[in-house]
C-alpha cells in the first residue's frame, strides 16, 4: 500500500520538477517579453526561442495536475479547492500566456503587439508566481479542517509561505528563461541575457533558497540536498560569468531539483500539512487511490513516460541552434482578398 | 434571496464548458481535414493542397489554442468548485484524465510545435506525420474525456469501498459502451463541425471570386475561371483550392451526419436503457406509450407533467428509437419517478456533506423544456447542417456558386449549425443526467451514484464562485471576439494570408537578405 503510494509521490513530484525545469524557462521568456529588446525583431527572437516547445512544455503541469487527481485525489480536491482564488488566477495567466504566444504575431498595429506583449509578460509572472506558491503551500500546510477542506475564508492561504513560494516561483523562472535565452540566442538578445543573468540570479535565488532551507527543520539530514542546492546554484553563477551557457542551464536545473527534492523528502509521509491540528494533515496513505488503481496508472506511466521524453527531446533537437534577429522573417501585412 | 453555490457552480462549470466545446470540435474535425489535404498534397505533390492545407491550417491554428488555453480551466474545476466530487469519484475519474495528458495532450502539443515551425526544416513525411500524430493525439484526447464523462453517466468497473468507488477493472471503464457510443458521436459531430467550415468558407471565397469578375460563367452555367493581378493570391489554382475544398467539406459534412445518426441511435438506445429518466424528459413523455412529438406546448415555467400537449406526433417513432421496433411503449416520466422513489430515496439525506440542500425533496426529472428542446435541437442543427451540404454540392455542381449575396451569407452562417447542434447535444445529456452528478447503474452496480448537491467544495463559498465565474466569463467573451475577428481576416485575406509568397500585390520580397537561415514560419 504504502510502496505504491510512495511511488507516486515520488513520480509526482517529479512531473512538478519537470514541469518548472522545462516551462519555468518559458515563463521567464515570456516576463522578459517587454524588458529585453526594445526593437520588433528582438522581441521575436525571444518568442521564438520558445516557439516550438513552449505548449510541451505546458502539458507537464497538465499531467501533474492529472496525475495527482488519478493518485491523491485527496490531495488534489484539498490542495485546489483552497486555493480557489488564486488558481482561478493562475488559469486567467495561462490562458492570456498561451492565446498571447499564438495571436501575438497575427495582427499588426503597435497596439495589438503592445497588448499581447504585456499579456505575455503578466500572464507569465502570474503563472510563476501562483504555481511557485501552491507548491510551498502543499510543503508547508493549510488551514485544514478535519475533513481536509480548508477553513477561514477565501483568503486563508495567504502567509509568508505563500508569498515565499511564490516570489521564489517567480525569481527562478525569471532567472532560468535569462539562462536559457543566452543559451538559445544569438547577438544581442545573448549578450544582454547573460548581463541580466549574471546581476538577478543569485538575489532572485533567495525566496527559494529560504523554502528548501525549510525543510531542514523537518529532516536535519535534508542539509545534504539544501547544500548541494546551494552549491549547484554558486556554480550556475560562476558558469554564466564565464559564459558557459549550457553548463550554467544545468546546474541551475540541479539547483532546482536538489532543492525540490528537500522540501518535498521533508514534507513526506504528508502531501498537505494542516497548520490547525496535525491530525488533520492529508498523507500520502490517506490521500491515495487504490493499489489498484496506482497500479494500472504506474504501468502506463512506465511505459509511456520514456516514450513521451524521447520525442520531446527528439523536438528539442529539431529546434536546436541559436535564433538571432537575422533569422526571423520580415513580418507581413495580412493581405486582403476579400475587400467588403 | 440568498445565493445558492451549487447552482452558481453549475453555471460556471456549463458556460465554461460549452465554450471549450465550440474549441474542441473544431480542432477535432478540421484538424482530420487538414491532415488528408496534405496527405493529398504529399501523394500527388498538387499545388493546390498545399495552399489548402496551409490556408486551413492557420484557422485551425488559431481555434486550437484557445481550446488548449479553455482546456486548462476543465481539468483544475473539478477540484477547485467540486472537491467533494474530485474526492468521490477521484480512483476511477482521475486516471482518465491523467491517461488523457500522458497518451494524448503530450502527442498533440509536441508534434504540433514540429508541425507549425517544421515546413521546409522536416523531411517531408516527417513533417505529414507530425500532423497526423497531432491529430491522432487530438482524437486520443477526446476518447479519454469522454470515457470520464461516461462514467458519470453508466459507471462501471467500480466496487464500493468506505462509501467510495474504487476501480476494480480498467477495461471496463475504458470499454464502457456508453463512452464508445458517445466517442464515436462526438467524432462525427466534429467531422460534422469540420465539413461545414470548409464548405462555408469556401463558398464565400467562389461568391466573391464572381463578384469580383474574375469567374465567370459560360450560358449552360458552367464556370470560366479567371485570374486577378489586383486581387493576393487570386489566379487560377485559387479557384481550384476553394471548388476543391467545397466539395470535400460538403461531403465530409453528409457523410458526418450518416456517422452521427447511427451512432446517435445507439447512443440513444443505450440511454433509454441506462438513462430512463433522462430520455422520458428529452421526449416530454409523461406517459406510457407516448409518441414522437415534433412539436410539444406546455407552461415553460413549469416542470409539470400535466401541461404538456403534443400538438404533432409521428406513431411509433419513440418506440423505434427507444426499442427498435414500433409498437413497445416507452416508459413516461409518471411510471418512472415512483420507481426512482422507491430506489433512492424521496429527500436528500440529511447529512452534513450535503450543506443547506439536507433533507430537500429530491426532483428526479431533469428540466424537461432543457431537455426536450436540447434533443430536438441537435438533430434539428445537424439535418440542417447535412442538409445545406447536399444543396451546397448540388449548386457549385457546375464548378462555381451562384453570384448571390444572400446564399452567400446563409452559407456562411450554416457553419454554426453543427456547432449549435453540438452544444445542444451536450447540454441536453449532462442537464439530462441531474439531479445526479453520477448516474446510478442499478444493472449493474449497487448504490454508486452521486447527487449534485453532494459535489460541491464545502468551504468554497458563493462569492468565490461568482468571482471565477464572472472574470473566467468576461474574458472568454472578449476572447471569443478576438478569435472570430482573427479568423475572419485570415479568411479575407484569402490563400495568401497563409502563405505570402503568392501574394504578387506586395513588391516587397518576402524573403529578405538573410537567405537559408530565415526560418520559414516564425511568431
Amino acid at each position: 500500500m504504502e510502496i505504491l503510494a510512495t511511488i507516486w509521490f515520488v513520480l509526482i513530484v517529479v512531473l512538478w520538477m519537470g514541469y518548472l525545469f522545462l516551462d519555468g524557462f518559458d515563463l521567464g521568456v515570456g516576463m522578459m517579453m517587454p524588458f529585453l529588446s526594445r526593437s520588433e525583431r528582438g522581441k521575436r527572437v525571444l518568442l521564438n526561442s520558445i516557439g516550438p516547445v513552449w505548449e510541451g512544455n505546458e502539458v507537464w503541469l497538465i499531467t501533474a495536475a492529472g496525475a495527482m487527481f488519478a493518485a491523491f485525489p485527496h490531495w488534489y480536491a484539498s490542495l485546489f479547492s483552497a486555493l480557489y482564488i488564486p488558481l482561478t488566477i493562475c488559469l486567467l495567466a495561462l490562458i492570456f500566456r498561451a492565446v498571447a504566444i499564438e495571436y501575438r504575431g497575427k495582427g499588426h498595429s503597435e497596439r495589438w503587439k503592445t497588448f499581447w506583449t504585456w499579456a505575455l509578460a503578466v500572464g507569465s509572472a502570474g503563472t510563476a508566481f501562483c504555481i511557485g506558491a501552491m507548491l510551498a503551500l502543499t510543503t508547508i500546510g493549510l488551514p485544514l479542517n478535519d475533513r481536509g477542506d480548508m477553513i477561514g475564508g477565501a483568503f486563508a492561504w495567504m502567509s509568508w509561505p505563500a508569498l515565499v513560494g511564490g516570489l521564489g516561483g517567480l525569481g527562478f523562472s525569471l532567472a532560468h528563461g535569462l539562462i536559457f535565452l543566452g543559451l538559445k540566442t544569438q547577438g544581442e538578445a545573448r549578450a544582454r541575457s547573460r548581463r541580466w543573468a549574471g546581476r538577478i540570479m543569485l538575489p532572485a535565488a533567495i525566496p527559494f533558497l529560504i523554502w528548501f532551507a525549510s525543510s531542514i527543520t523537518q529532516r536535519t539530514w535534508l542539509v545534504v540536498p539544501v547544500l548541494i542546492a546551494i552549491v549547484a546554484l554558486i556554480f550556475a553563477f560562476v558558469a554564466v560569468r564565464a559564459g558557459a551557457e549550457k553548463r550554467a542551464f544545468i546546474l541551475h536545473g540541479i539547483y532546482l531539483i536538489a532543492g525540490l527534492t528537500a522540501v518535498f523528502a521533508g514534507v513526506f509521509p504528508n502531501v498537505l500539512p494542516s497548520t490547525i491540528d496535525p491530525a488533520n494533515s492529508l498523507t500520502i496513505a490517506a490521500a491515495s487511490s487504490s493499489d489498484y488503481t496506482l497500479n494500472v496508472m504506474l504501468i502506463v506511466t512506465i511505459v509511456i513516460l520514456p516514450i513521451i521524453i524521447a520525442y520531446q527531446i527528439f523536438s528539442y533537437r529539431m529546434f536546436l541552434g541559436r535564433i538571432a534577429e537575422t533569422h526571423i522573417p520580415e513580418a507581413h501585412k495580412l493581405p486582403v482578398a476579400i475587400r467588403s | 434571496m440568498e445565493l445558492d453555490p451549487v447552482l452558481i457552480g453549475r453555471w460556471q462549470f456549463g458556460i465554461t464548458t460549452v465554450y471549450h466545446f465550440w474549441m474542441v470540435p473544431l480542432t477535432l474535425g478540421l484538424g482530420m481535414l487538414v491532415a488528408v489535404l496534405q496527405t493529398f498534397y504529399h501523394r500527388t505533390g498538387n499545388e493546390v493542397y498545399l495552399r489548402s492545407t496551409k490556408f486551413f491550417g492557420k484557422l485551425f491554428l488559431i481555434n486550437f489554442i484557445m481550446g488548449v488555453a479553455t482546456g486548462l480551466v476543465q481539468e483544475f474545476q473539478f477540484g477547485m468548485a467540486w472537491s467533494e466530487y474530485s474526492r468521490f469519484v477521484g480512483d476511477v475519474f482521475g486516471a482518465p484524465l491523467a491517461l488523457e495528458a500522458l497518451l494524448a495532450f503530450f502527442l498533440e502539443s509536441t508534434f504540433l510545435g514540429l508541425w507549425i515551425f517544421g515546413w521546409g526544416r522536416l523531411p517531408r513525411a516527417v513533417h505529414l506525420g507530425s500532423l497526423w500524430l497531432a491529430v491522432i493525439g487530438t482524437w486520443i484526447s477526446a476518447y479519454f474525456i469522454i470515457v470520464a464523462n461516461s462514467w458519470m453517466q453508466h459507471p462501471v468497473g467500480v466496487e464500493m469501498v468506505d462509501g467510495r468507488p474504487v476501480m476494480t477493472d480498467v477495461w471496463a471503464v475504458l470499454g464502457n459502451n456508453t463512452a464508445i457510443a458517445a466517442f464515436t458521436h462526438t467524432i462525427f459531430g466534429a467531422l460534422a463541425v469540420g465539413g461545414s467550415f470548409l464548405l462555408g468558407i469556401s463558398w464565400y471565397h467562389l461568391y466573391h471570386r464572381r463578384k469580383a469578375g474574375i469567374d465567370t460563367v459560360d450560358a449552360d452555367g458552367k464556370v470560366i475561371v479567371g485570374s486577378s493581378e489586383e486581387l493576393p493570391g487570386r489566379d487560377k489554382t485559387d479557384h481550384a483550392v476553394w471548388i476543391k475544398s467545397l466539395r470535400i467539406g460538403a461531403i465530409v459534412g453528409v457523410l458526418a451526419f450518416a456517422g452521427v445518426s447511427i451512432t446517435g441511435d445507439v447512443q440513444a438506445k443505450l440511454m433509454f436503457d441506462q438513462q430512463p429518466m433522462k430520455m422520458a424528459s428529452a421526449e416530454a413523455a409523461c406517459h406510457d406509450g407516448t409518441q414522437f412529438s415534433v412539436l410539444t406546448i406546455a407552461d415553460p415555467s413549469s416542470n409539470d407533467c400535466d401541461g404538456v400537449q403534443n400538438i404533432f406526433e409521428i406513431p411509433g417513432l419513440l418506440s423505434f428509437l427507444a426499442n427498435g421496433d414500433f409498437d413497445t411503449p416507452v416508459h413516461g416520466v409518471t411510471t418512472l419517478l415512483p420507481e426512482y422513489q422507491e430506489r433512492y430515496g424521496t429527500h436528500i439525506p440529511d447529512d452534513p456533506r450535503y450543506g443547506d440542500h439536507a433533507g430537500e425533496p429530491i426532483d428526479y426529472q431533469p428540466i424537461m423544456i432543457v431537455t426536450y428542446w436540447g434533443f430536438r435541437m441537435m438533430i434539428g442543427f445537424g439535418a440542417l447542417a447535412a442538409g445545406v451540404c447536399v444543396i451546397g454540392l448540388w449548386l457549385a455542381r457546375k464548378g462555381t456558386v451562384p453570384e448571390s449575396k444572400w446564399l452567400s451569407r446563409g452559407f456562411v452562417l450554416a457553419i454554426t449549425a453543427p456547432f449549435l447542434a453540438n452544444s445542444a447535444g451536450w447540454i441536453f445529456t449532462e442537464m439530462g443526467r441531474q439531479p445526479f452528478v453520477v448516474a446510478p447503474n442499478p444493472a449493474q452496480l449497487d448504490g454508486v451514484y452521486m447527487y449534485t448537491q453532494a459535489a460541491l467544495s464545502p468551504e468554497v463559498t458563493p462569492a468565490m464562485l461568482l468571482f471565477s465565474l464572472i472574470s473566467l466569463t468576461s474574458v472568454y467573451g472578449i476572447l471569443m471576439v478576438v478569435e472570430l475577428r482573427l479568423i475572419t481576416k485570415y479568411v479575407k485575406g484569402g490563400v495568401a494570408s497563409a502563405m505570402p509568397e503568392l501574394d504578387q500585390t506586395n513588391t516587397k520580397p518576402t524573403i529578405t537578405d538573410n537567405g537559408d537561415d530565415v526560418l520559414s514560419f516564425a511568431y
